[in-house]
């Protein structure tokens, strides 16, 4: 325990180095594996226990008082005091003892209450009840009881106790969902996957005859890397191994959706679980005043024993003298004649320190405690901070930071949630240069409103009305959403369909459900998916049935997503939609520029668009692209470049259909805000775990990035494209020629430098060979605004950081609200 | 935003949200009050530091100062003061023989005149103190070394005093009344003042009561058992060892002057702040016809028993008169006056400057 403790600390500074000598071994239901096999070794684990207080009720005493005495004025306090219940002191020891215990016994309280508070809230997690098969059934257990090894079983909507490994699911293909909304803030559905061979294992008996165990590294924070191996057991044969990934792995905090119930097998327990990795250890956050008071603290206390040393000197100097030294009316006692001059010297030397001790005075801290604690009371009190909807006014966690929030330089925001309401709205699409808006309020007039709307082109109709066909049909087909079907109270929100069961869509991508449900306004509702049929209702009521073949899955560097579909009629259809700059180069026909201009004009809106095209394959085509891809999927080697190159050779010669315009609903008056901070001179950041293209749309629609706005990009892609040092260097000198030239020219651009996970990763490893670390910090001080996506929560507490070690120590300032940027949080100065 | 909690603290974040819009009550009880404290709308002030508000400030203290300063002045410099010093250093001194026999255990007293001569009378009443150079009172084993509640009256406290007193605590295994450092080096010089005119000699009158604060008389300083029979209440102690008699012998005449509430006994223990401080000895109370002390020769007759030399000491006595504002102090007047001095010379400094140099044409920084 001791052990992995100190490597987890390490791993801290090294997230993302794969390089994990040790790794344990999981025997699943602590069943011994079967003779043979590798020797059992009972491992010791923790236990799923979540320890988030600092105190038990023991310790509470020493180890507050030693917290509170670490602080240098309480300590001072203390010496002195202590010095003057020693020695034969000028003053009473009461004078200084009594405001000190005074300041020491409120602040206990204060923290021993919010301790209690913690308390609280751990032993709700520790004992709130799970699942656990044993002897073939269900047993229901404390959460806090579970061990490594444990199978549990875990239903929808309820949260994960401990991180999993999934063995099966109530889901035939072995799939299940789940939003890890609170672990990284992004509140859509993920799927994870069952090895093959346990998948079929779905009752309490069936589990529990199962017979594997799985290797996997130690511990490690990175929400998004797990390597382990399952070996499947199977009466006499060699065990079967598996590979596992992070798609097996279900982490603490997240929750299962969409699927009535799993089992998993816990791997990493309490502490252990990647979750409470990522809660750096919680350090008492200290505003920068205070640190300048401790400053300025020491060197009072420098001046106050040099003035001791110096008046102790100038005592024994003016007393060489007898005369003065022992006059006739004032003789000393006989004990302090014997007494050594050392120790003479000594205790005159604490007393002149007594005497001085005012220099630092006592009621500057609490007078400063005060001030805070009222502040924060001010802060709470402000109506223009209340927000109606809630009926919540600002509340203050800590009133330690008041004062550094007129000093802040440097905002760190989370993207989703934050800047954003996290909601995407379909707002319109366009086909061929017409443009169709649906209309949100009325279901049933859509249709005639929708098509009349804004025709700038008049093409034959056939034609236009194909297309137009194509369009809703692609964009009906071509995406991985699942439907959930919901029959009771929640209907009445989404019912526009009276008399049917009503569902929601449930995907990955919140575009993507913004997208269908933008089509089911315009009259194509997607119904669901069936034996591989998707089905759709289209504007006559009519139910179209498309058998769908292929997925061509969304990646992040082709940026596109495609499906290969079998319509009713038989012919073969590749729809693909994708971002503007991935579709655009792909086409053949259509009318390319009539949609490029209304894309660029949706992305100045700061809309995030997709391109929709589509191609008709011939059933030659169709075997072609098929071979392709059964190829590429069955390669073991270089599987993902294989896969790619199929992509690229079945996404091509597309005919243009139209763009969708989608917006992620900003918070009201986020633009505002960030202008008015830009106008103040800060700067601000925004770390995200989303992918570029959408953190980069919500920045330009926050106005965080202007039109003007030159954007340096420091990105996986371009790296691999040059090396990092020269990608580091090119933005230097940009930046730094931009800054030679603003001296001349008055309208001086301004910077926003895009950097993702990855590179980051990069940029801070490469200590000894480069100091890029000096150059991103010259590159991004040089930023209006900087841009920093597909973070992990550690990696933003990173950025953090480095921020504030930089030269200027500038106070630094975090706002989030998901667990994910709790990191980032406990990192800054302060925190919102 | 600490890490505690988890998944809880989340669900409890998306559960608020819901009864904050259904109940209407639980809405007004979180709304703060509209007051004007809570929403920092009291009315304040702040100084805002113009022209227009400096310059007149500057004119106005100035003008008040000075003359305060000018009349504290003229004021100080009406008071006569006469400083003798009859140390005995110097082989010239009448007190030299004294000085240089003192010897600690001898009974009876040496005495000497000092002759001097009063230029101009003294009117109203004169005071007379005597002053000490380079004695520190104020030293802390000397300050500390007396038991407050001994002095007071208190039986117990005479038998048994406080240990601070150490080592003039104990004398012969009997505690010692009064004790500590501050009584045992009581001044004990006798100084007479004669007037010399025409040939004869004649005793000026000093009174020796009404020279110590009325608390302390009354209240801080009490005899054990009460004033009466202070032989008796007194046995069983020692006289402090420096002293020739004991405490109950400083006034022997008057019962009300004498033990701890002997008023020489309460001047001296009030200590001084500074090694040169002077302590008043006598009042000379004024004539109704004839100037309290009038110009012409006049003789101090001096018991010389307080050894100072030792330590380097010197031993004064001051005659002087008191005005409304105490005794001779010119630094109140000067003070005052430099102050308002600097403020007036300030205002005009500033001034000038405001108008050679304020080209501004609105007075738009100016709100006054």
């Amino acid at each position: 325990m001791d052990f992995s403790v100190l490597r987890n600390l390490i791993s801290r500074y090294c997230v993302g180095e794969e390089n994990w000598l040790d790794s344990r071994t999981v025997y699943i239901g602590q069943k011994e594996p079967p003779p043979g096999a590798a020797a059992y070794i009972p491992q010791r684990y923790p236990d799923n226990r979540i320890v988030s207080s600092k105190y038990t009720f023991w310790n509470f005493i020493p180890k507050n008082l030693f917290e509170q005495f670490r602080r240098i004025a309480n300590f001072y306090f203390l010496v002195i005091f202590l010095v003057q219940l020693i020695i034969d002191t000028p003053t009473s020891p009461v004078t200084s003892g009594l405001p000190l215990f005074f300041v020491i016994t409120v602040t206990a309280i204060k923290q021993g209450y919010e301790d209690w508070l913690r308390h609280k809230a751990d032993c709700s997690i520790n004992e709130c009840p799970v699942d656990v098969v044993q002897q073939g059934k269900a047993a229901r257990t404390q959460s806090h009881k579970l061990r490594v090894g444990d199978v549990v079983v875990v239903k929808e909507d309820e949260t994960f106790p401990c991180d999993l490994v999934l063995l099966s699911s109530s889901r035939e293909d072995g799939t299940c969902y789940v939003t890890t909304a609170s672990l990284d803030g992004e509140s859509s559905h993920k799927t994870y996957y069952a090895v093959p061979d346990t998948k079929a294992f779905r009752t309490d008996r069936e589990v529990e005859s199962l017979h594997a165990t799985i290797e996997c590294e130690q511990p490690q924070p990175d929400l998004y890397k797990f390597v382990g191996r399952i070996n499947v057991y199977k009466d006499t044969e060699e065990p079967v191994a598996r590979p596992l990934g992070s798609e097996n792995l279900l982490l603490r905090g997240a929750t299962l959706k969409n699927t009535h119930h799993i089992y998993a097998v816990a791997i990493y327990t309490g502490m252990e679980t990647k979750m409470a990795l990522n809660y750096q250890s919680k350090s008492q956050k200290r505003s920068a005043v205070e640190k300048s008071m401790n400053a300025f603290l020491i060197v009072y206390l420098c001046i106050l024993i040099s003035k001791a040393v110096i008046n102790t000197v100038l005592k024994y100097a003016w007393q060489w003298s007898p005369d003065r030294d022992e006059p006739w009316y004032n003789h000393r006692t006989e004990n302090e004649r014997q007494r050594p001059v050392v120790i003479r010297a000594f205790t005159d030397f604490l007393a002149f320190m007594v005497l001085f001790n005012y220099i630092i005075p006592v009621s500057m801290y609490v007078t400063v405690e005060m001030q805070k604690f009222l502040g924060s009371y001010f802060i709470t009190w402000d109506e223009e901070m209340f927000d109606e909807e809630l009926g919540e006014g600002a509340q203050v966690n800590t009133s330690d930071l008041n004062e550094e929030l007129g000093q802040v330089e440097y905002v760190f925001t989370d993207k989703t949630g934050t800047l954003t309401e996290n909601n995407m709205e379909f707002i319109e699409c366009c086909v061929d240069g017409n443009v169709y808006v649906p209309h949100a309020i009325c279901n049933g007039q859509i249709l005639s409103a929708a098509s009349s709307i804004d025709m700038i082109d008049s093409s034959p109709g056939g034609y236009r009305r194909e297309h137009e066909d194509l369009f809703f049909r692609a964009l009906c087909l071509c995406h991985t959403v699942q439907v959930k079907e919901e029959e009771t109270v929640d209907g009445i929100k989404r019912g526009f369909h009276q008399g049917r069961p009503t569902s929601f869509y449930i995907s990955s991508s919140p575009d993507e459900v913004a997208l269908v449900e933008g089509m089911k306004r315009l009259g194509y509702t997607y119904l669901r998916l069936k034996d591989n049929y998707m089905e759709i209702l289209n504007k006559d009521d009519e139910i179209e049935r498309f058998e769908l073949l292929h997925v061509l899955n969304f990646d992040s560097v082709r940026r596109r997503m495609s499906v290969i579909v079998k319509s009713s009629s038989g012919e073969y259809l590749l729809f693909c939609k994708g971002a503007d700059s991935s579709i655009f180069p792909r086409v053949v026909s259509g009318k390319v520029e009539q949609v490029k201009a209304r894309v660029e004009q949706n992305a100045v809106e700061g809309l995030r668009t997709l391109c929709v095209a589509f191609r008709r394959l011939s059933p030659d085509d169709y075997q072609e692209a098929c071979l392709l891809l059964t190829q590429a999927k069955l390669a073991l080697q270089d599987r993902e470049q294989r896969l790619a190159q199929a992509y690229d050779a079945i996404e091509r010669d597309f005919v243009l259909l139209g763009a969708t315009a989608v917006e992620d609903r900003l918070q009201e008056k986020a633009a505002d805000t960030i202008e008015s901070l830009h106008k103040a001179g800060m700067k601000v950041w925004v770390l995200t775990g989303d992918k570029m293209e959408t953190a980069a749309a919500t920045c330009y629609a926050s106005k965080l990035f202007r039109r003007s706005t030159q954007i340096l990009e420091l990105t996986k892609k371009r790296t691999e494209e040059q090396s990092l040092h020269d990608v580091m260097f090119e933005l230097s000198r940009t930046v730094l020629r931009q800054r030679s030239m603003s001296g001349l020219s008055v309208d001086c651009l301004d910077y926003g430098l895009i950097i993702d996970g990855a590179t980051l990763t990069a940029v801070l490893k490469s200590g000894p060979e480069g100091n890029y670390r000096e150059v991103f910090l010259e590159v991004s001080r040089n930023c209006s605004a900087v841009l920093c996506c597909r973070m992990a929560p550690l990696q933003k507490a990173q950025i953090v950081k480095l921020i504030k070690a930089s030269k200027e120590h500038p106070i630094t300032l975090a706002i989030g609200d998901g667990a994910n940027d709790v990191s980032m949080i406990l990192e800054a100065h302060v925190g919102i | 935003m600490m890490a505690s909690g988890y998944n809880a603290k989340e669900e409890d974040g998306h559960h608020s949200g819901a009864p904050g819009n259904g109940g209407a009550g639980a809405v007004k009880s979180k709304k703060p009050d509209n007051t004007a404290f809570k929403q920092q709308r009291l009315p304040a002030w702040q100084p805002i530091l113009t022209a227009g508000t400096v310059l007149p400030a500057f004119f106005v203290i100035g003008l008040i100062f000075i003359p305060i300063g000018i009349g504290l002045f003229v004021t100080s410099n009406n008071i006569k003061e006469f400083e003798i010093d009859y140390t005995g250093i110097e082989a010239s001194s009448p007190c030299y023989n004294c000085a240089q026999n003192y010897s600690w255990n001898s009974t009876s007293s040496c005495t000497c005149k000092v002759p001097f001569t009063l230029e101009q009378p003294f009117e109203s009443n004169v005071f007379m103190y005597y002053g000490l150079s380079n004695f520190y009172q104020n030293h802390r084993r000397y300050v500390k070394s007396r038991d407050d509640s001994q002095l007071n009256g208190d039986l117990t406290s005479l038998k048994s005093p406080s240990k601070e007193c150490d080592p003039y605590r104990t004398s012969d295994g009997l505690p010692i009344a009064p004790c500590g450092a501050i009584a045992n080096s009581l001044f004990n010089d006798t100084l007479e003042l004669y007037h010399l005119s025409n040939g004869t000699r004649t005793a000026v009158v000093l009174m020796k009561k009404g020279i110590a604060w009325w608390t302390d008389k009354n209240v801080k300083f009490r005899n054990p058992g009460g004033n009466a029979n202070l032989t008796v209440a007194f046995q069983g102690t020692s006289k402090p060892v420096n002293w020739r008699t004991p405490v109950f012998e400083l006034d022997p005449n008057d019962p009300d002057n004498n033990g701890f509430i002997n008023e020489d006994f309460i001047v001296w223990m009030r200590t001084a702040a500074l090694p040169t401080f002077r302590k008043l000895y006598r009042i000379i109370q004024k004539k109704v016809d004839a100037p309290t002390l009038a110009s012409g020769k006049y003789e101090l007759e001096v018991s010389y028993n307080y050894p100072v030399r030792s330590f380097d000491g010197r031993k004064r006595v001051i005659l002087s008169t008191i005005s409304w504002m105490g005794g001779k102090n010119p630094f109140l007047g000067i003070a005052y006056i430099t102050v308002g001095s600097v403020c007036f010379f300030l205002a005009v400094v500033l001034l000038i400057i405001h108008h050679k140099y304020d080209n501004r044409c609105s007075s738009a920084d100016i709100p006054n």
